[in-house]
């Protein structure tokens, strides 16, 4: 069996879900290559090289794909996907935007943001928002999946020295243009990568408040996370949303302030290894599924827990 | 210009849904139904480019058993001008669905393809971009923005850590995302204008697809609970907790 994992990277770099989806690609077993598919992403493709257990890197440098616009992406993977049983790669904004376009060229169905590998073909995914977990069987012969990050140990990111080929295929549809991009800058850690998250809610009252958790956060090189109600609120931008329609966080520790704890919000972090909540509710849902739960006023606490660290 | 918006009947999204004891399927009886939430953001962007001169006609389709007609009519009511239902019984899986649309694409050629980025029931995010596949058109999916140019449209697109903005050739394929507008709400007359919007019915055969099985599903269960903890006194036995319990800190 051969697997092919699409690396998730910035040209310069790997990206840490790369190695989740090279895991979901160890648990199906045989050879396993990593295509890196960008322009000038020799940084990217070497660092891929470094990962342990892999048959070959194939880098495919070219202005075509820099930006990876899916319509010339998915040209180039459905092209080298002839050669493979399974390709893979993580449930980010960009593996879901190229993945369907590539099952669709080949004609084949795409199973999303697998959970576990049960089998060759059997898979577990979470469906109605995560409610119900469906067991899953596919009968195509080639298999285009996307892996729900979180759910799968990363992969070690050095110890292998795999060689790295070179794939001259140039595919460019022509249909679309990348024009901008505006990414938030912050000196701290990326919220889907944090090892630490800190995350406030309602409870907060206002954005001014989130400079409480900033101080902590510094200490801990914590990305700061924010409830639907919290961004709904006014009180942070969107990106911050951790939740069923936010992004999905699973660090070694989460820390929920002021979080009353909706199901849309523990849909997005009840993977988290260790969870801390704080919060004057001694009734709130959050208490459910904290590792340690803290019932105080979050205007007291929140000072105390920064002096403390 | 025309505008495609394709439409979904799923579970309503105040329904929590549950696994049944047996764990053969979800428990689906008698739960309300309702247009799917990224659809109807769908549905209010043409309409928006509708009263803004931009799109001169929408066509709303829904592929799925006779009860999407309600949606489809859902639809007509918020602003579409007629409906087309695909009629197929059981779950049609995204790929089948985007090359029924494809034929829908042909038949109709229209500027824009407007959907939802995903179904709130088989989370899939799957169908408009298999659809940009079989029609050759570009995507602009998760989007945020939408400006239609001339020839052309932009779309900014929600990604990992900010917003990306790319430029698609016309006609192309949009799918939303929950920022992009806040949908109206259908007012009774509207509604009962919409009974009599033209709505024509095609079957998988008139439109020359076979549809397939690629996936089945064989179970369902509940995912798996998280044990509660414990609470602490205050914030130093927190600390003390996390640095020598839980070693999460140093």
């Amino acid at each position: 069996m051969k697997t092919l994992v699409i690396a998730e990277h910035d040209n310069a770099s790997l990206k840490a879900a790369t190695l989740n989806a090279v895991a979901a690609a160890q648990a199906l077993g045989g050879d396993i290559d990593i295509l890196v598919a960008g322009a000038g992403c020799d940084g990217a493709a070497q660092a891929a090289a470094q990962v342990p257990g892999i048959s070959k890197v194939i880098c495919a440098d070219n202005a075509a794909y820099e930006h990876q616009l899916a319509e010339n992406i998915s040209l180039l993977v459905a092209e080298l996907g002839s050669d493979y049983d399974n390709l893979l790669a993580a449930s980010t904004a960009n593996g879901k935007n190229f993945m369907p376009r590539v099952a669709a060229l080949l004609d084949v169905g795409q199973i999303s943001d697998i959970l576990s590998v049960e089998g060759a073909d059997t898979f577990t995914r979470p469906i109605y928002a995560g409610n119900v977990i469906a067991t899953v069987t596919s009968s195509d012969a080639k298999k285009v999946i996307t892996v729900r990050t979180t759910a799968f140990d990363a992969a070690p990111a050095e110890g292998g020295a795999a060689p790295v080929e070179s794939c001259a295929a140039a595919h460019d549809a022509g249909v679309s243009a990348f024009i901008r991009e505006e990414v938030a800058v912050s000196d701290r850690p990326e919220l889907t990568s944090a090892s630490v998250v800190i995350s406030g809610g309602r409870g907060m009252q206002n954005g001014d408040n989130f400079s409480l958790l900033e101080g902590i956060a510094d200490k801990l090189n914590a990305a700061i996370g924010a409830s639907r109600a919290a961004v709904d609120a006014g009180f942070v931008p969107n990106d911050y949303q951790v939740g069923q329609t936010g992004k999905i966080v699973a660090p070694d520790l989460y820390i929920a302030v002021g979080i009353s704890g909706a199901i849309q919000h523990l849909a997005g972090m009840k993977d988290s290894k260790v969870i801390v909540a704080i919060n004057k509710d001694e009734d709130a849902p959050i208490f459910q599924v904290a590792d340690y739960g803290l019932v105080a006023d979050l205007f007291e606490a929140l000072p105390a827990l920064e002096a403390s660290l | 210009m025309k505008a495609l918006v394709a439409v979904k009947r799923v579970v309503d999204y105040n329904v929590k849904v549950r696994a049944k004891s047996d764990g053969s399927d979800v428990d689906l009886n008698n739960v309300k139904m309702a247009i799917n939430p990224f659809c109807e953001i769908a549905v209010e962007e043409a309409v928006r480019l509708k009263e803004a001169g931009t799109v001169s006609e929408i066509v709303a389709v829904s592929v799925g058993g006779s009860g999407c007609q309600e949606q489809i009519r859902t639809a007509l009511a918020l602003g579409a001008d007629r409906g087309i239902h695909v009629e197929v019984d059981g779950t049609v899986e995204p790929l089948s669905v985007a090359k029924l649309l494809k034929a829908v694409v042909e038949q109709e050629a229209p500027d824009l393809v407007i959907m939802g980025k995903q179904s709130i029931d088989g989370d899939n995010n799957q169908t408009g971009q298999m659809l940009g596949a079989l029609t050759g058109m570009g995507q602009g999916t998760f989007a945020s923005e939408v400006k239609v140019g001339d020839g052309s449209v932009e779309v900014v697109r929600e990604v990992d850590g900010g917003l990306q903005t790319v430029s698609l050739k016309l006609p192309a394929i949009i799918t939303t995302d929950l920022r992009l507008n806040e949908p109206r709400y259908a007012s009774l007359p509207n509604i009962m204008k919409a009974k009599k919007k033209p709505l024509d019915t095609f079957t998988p055969d008139q439109l020359s697809v076979s549809v397939k099985t690629h996936v089945t599903q064989s179970s369902v269960a509940p995912p798996p609970e998280r044990a509660a903890g414990i609470k602490v006194e205050d914030v130093a036995q927190l600390v003390d907790k996390l640095k020598n319990e839980a070693k999460v800190i140093s």
